[in-house]
């Protein structure tokens, strides 16, 4: 057997089976590579959110803006070349930072009411056109299927699925009578639905299992 | 049987079973015959209908906790479109995933180029990298790509680059696949790219999302679906490839039976105390 | 004035937003732009926040000798170790071939964010026989789907169900992968229309909430004080 010679594939193979051994019990070995996975992980992130868009997005269009004399003059600003107004968000940016100063953590609501505002926006027109608009046109289907019995079984069986589902979500009438039964219905069909779920979510997480331990036979102990 | 002791049971011996199972057909696979199921096909269908040489979107919106069920698909999808002559520009949404995804990109461009086809970054695929915003991103790209990634991830000017010469925005481009490993991912796309700008889309997506996105699959806002390391294993069937997700298949079965019978099991537990148990 | 302005600013750039989807003109696109790029730059400083905040955090409870202090140091330890690496050795080729960074990214942060999340296929194990108890229809309903779907998705639950359908009276397009043809067809349809009317559902439901927001009813956001 020809183990790995790489010092990382080792120290990944390392960090990989402290954390397994959890599994055991919770152990210092465990505690180790938790904590430093999340001191690793925000470290990463601070790096590439600096160099990749407040580097990338922010600091060297500023530059180009005031010093690389562009045509127009910094202030010309046109669809996507914003120039020296990037200065605003650059200093809501900062003042997003003064949420760690507590007598001053108050200017970061206007950075907030920014990304608020923008994605309040963007989230109502997304979820309207997407999934509202979209979903229901997709439901409004023919129920008969000339010539295909099978199909037309399955157009009914989803238009009862979907109507009662919907009528459990509607919580505006006491759930009794007809709306009683057809929410009923609709539970059952919730919990198929949920049963799915359930299935997919075991095959993601073997599928992860499997990915470690493909790491552990494959790169580090040359088994395959 | 001693249904008590059953009950009792300590659940690190379930661990140890299921370590077990995984690792088993791992080292001895049996190579169990894979079914591809209709989704599948359409993912597969819908990027061979792109003409040859298009430019295609490939967000891969994952960090390495989804790698085993994303990477196959990423992979495959990238020698579906490089034999195409396609030029699959990527982008990723997640901090934690452009380097995993720049270094798949470049090993699949490597096996062309040891081929002696000679696929140059920058001119017949491009990464565009990593930005924070989610759907702002998405919609920003619509005006414009190198509006929302001015720096590619080398820290090239992404206007200077041939590649996006004859890309704009969205309207140059035929077709995106998503490869998502929750949020942002499809969803987002669909709703902000494709019900806004009208951009056919197929997903491949972790086993997790997929249930979520079978609406859109039936509704056409998704022309083809691969749900996890099963969809991944069916898709390189369909291309002829034997991937980690076709290796890793025997051992998804086998942990699938397990949880099945430990379900069973459980509730036989459950139904002897309820009943056996006084008798 | 603390709470007024964010509810004011929140009010017009949700609205623009809203607008610039309906209306194509510069007036209200161009702001729309700028606004969208704003919101990368200013969410980019909040995980540089989100940093900082961590440092703080961790850098308290080591200076009052809290339960696992030690482990914090390794925690301030890695933080503070790549931030430096990828700021002041690699800079902006941080992620390029060789780089330092990309070396604590393949061989720390890579395959403990991959095994962190592989830990749950074992707790999910131990919860399908502890946890998942058959009571009522419903509970029935669930498991029937979960386990048909479970093994219809692999080739070996089709391997296992195949000597069941391998009969003339099973039609053809049963035969060869039986679970596998059922599972999709609880795809398809049953939980494919619950989803959807779950979709519905939150679609609504988001809807509502971003008009909240944008109209100044629902101000969680801003949090407490004046």
């Amino acid at each position: 057997m020809i183990v790995s010679h790489d010092l990382g594939v080792w120290l990944a193979a390392l960090l990989t089976l402290f954390i397994f051994s959890f599994l055991y019990r919770d152990n210092p070995l465990y505690k180790f590579a938790e904590h430093l996975f999340v001191g690793v992980s925000a470290g990463y992130y601070v790096v590439i959110n600096y160099w990749t868009v407040i580097d990338s997005n922010l600091i060297q269009p500023l530059r180009a803006a005031f010093g690389g004399h562009p045509e127009g003059g910094p202030w010309h600003a046109s669809l996507g070349d914003y120039r020296g107004w990037l200065v605003l968000p650059g200093i809501l940016g900062v003042l997003l930072l003064t949420r760690m100063i507590g007598r001053i953590s108050w200017a970061s609501r206007w950075a907030l009411a920014v990304i608020i505002g923008v994605y309040a926006g963007l989230k109502t027109t997304g979820f309207a056109q997407g999934d509202l608009v979209a979903q229901v046109q997709a439901s409004l289907n023919p129920l008969l299927i000339p010539g295909d019995l099978w199909a037309s079984f399955n157009a009914l069986l989803f238009t009862v699925g979907l109507l009662s589902s919907l009528l459990y979500f509607f919580y505006s009438r006491e759930h009794r009578g007809a709306l009683g039964w057809t929410s009923k219905i609709g539970i059952w069909f919730l919990m198929v639905s949920f049963g799915a779920g359930y299935g997919y979510t075991v095959m993601s997480r073997v599928s992860l299992l499997i990915g470690r331990f493909q790491f552990l036979f494959e790169d580090w102990l040359h088994l395959r | 049987m001693n249904w008590r002791s059953l009950e009792k049971l300590d659940r690190r011996w379930l661990f140890l079973a299921m370590a077990l199972l995984v690792a088993g057909p791992l080292l001895w696979p049996v190579g169990l015959p894979i079914v591809v199921s209709s989704p599948v096909q359409r993912f597969h269908d819908a990027i061979a209908a792109v003409p040859d040489g298009s430019p295609v979107l490939v967000p891969c919106d994952f960090d390495p906790g989804s790698r085993p069920e994303l990477i196959p698909m990423m992979k495959t999808v990238l020698r579906q479109l490089f034999d195409k002559k396609c030029r699959p520009i990527v982008t990723c949404l997640w901090p934690g995933g452009p380097a995993l995804v720049d270094q798949t990109l470049e090993s699949v461009a490597d096996e062309y180029r040891a081929r002696g086809v000679p696929l140059e970054s920058g001119v017949d695929y491009l990464d565009l990298g990593y930005k924070s915003g989610n759907e702002a991103v998405m919609v920003l790209m619509g005006q414009g790509i190198a509006r929302a990634f001015p720096r590619d991830l080398r820290g090239r000017e992404t206007r200077s680059l041939p590649i996006l010469r004859d890309v704009g925005d969205y309207s140059s481009i035929p077709l995106l696949v998503s490869i998502s490993g929750g949020y942002p991912g499809t969803k987002e796309w669909v709703q902000q790219v494709n019900a806004r700008f009208h951009l056919p889309m197929v997903s491949g997506c972790t086993a997790v999302s997929a249930p979520e996105y079978y609406p859109y699959l039936q509704s056409g806002q998704l022309r083809g679906l691969l749900g996890g390391m099963a969809g991944a294993a069916e898709y390189e069937k369909l291309r002829g490839e034997k991937g980690s997700a076709t290796r890793g298949m025997d051992a998804q079965s086998l942990a699938h039976v397990f949880i099945a019978l430990c379900i069973v099991l459980g509730n036989v537990v459950q139904w002897r105390r309820g009943t056996g148990g006084r008798s | 004035m603390k709470r007024e302005i964010p509810l004011f600013l929140t009010a017009v750039i949700g609205a623009v937003m809203v607008l610039g989807f309906f209306m194509p003109h510069p007036w209200i696109s161009v702001p729309a732009d700028f606004l969208q790029q704003s919101a990368v730059i200013v969410v980019a400083f909040g995980y540089v926040l989100g940093g900082a905040n961590l440092l703080r955090v961790h850098l308290e409870a080591i200076s009052r000798r809290e339960r696992d202090w030690p482990y914090r140091i390794v925690l301030v330890a890695g933080l503070l170790g790549t931030v430096s690496v990828g700021l002041f050795v690699d800079g902006p080729g941080f992620q390029a071939q060789g780089a330092r960074t990309m070396w604590i990214y393949n061989n720390i942060y890579a395959p403990m964010n991959a095994t962190m999340f592989s830990l749950l296929a074992f707790f999910i194990a131990s919860a399908a026989f502890r946890a998942f108890r058959i009571r009522t229809i419903e509970a029935g309903l669930l498991a029937v789907a979960a386990l048909v779907v479970m093994l219809g998705r692999v080739p070996l639950g089709d391997f296992l169900a195949r000597p069941l359908t391998d009969h003339a009276w099973v039609p053809a397009w049963l035969r060869e992968a039986p679970l596998g043809t059922i599972q999709q067809w609880i795809m398809d349809v049953p939980q494919n229309a619950a989803k959807r009317a779950i979709l519905i559902g939150a679609a609504m439901g988001v809807m509502a909430t971003g008009l909240r927001v944008i109209l100044g009813i629902e101000r969680a956001y801003l949090g407490g004080g004046e």
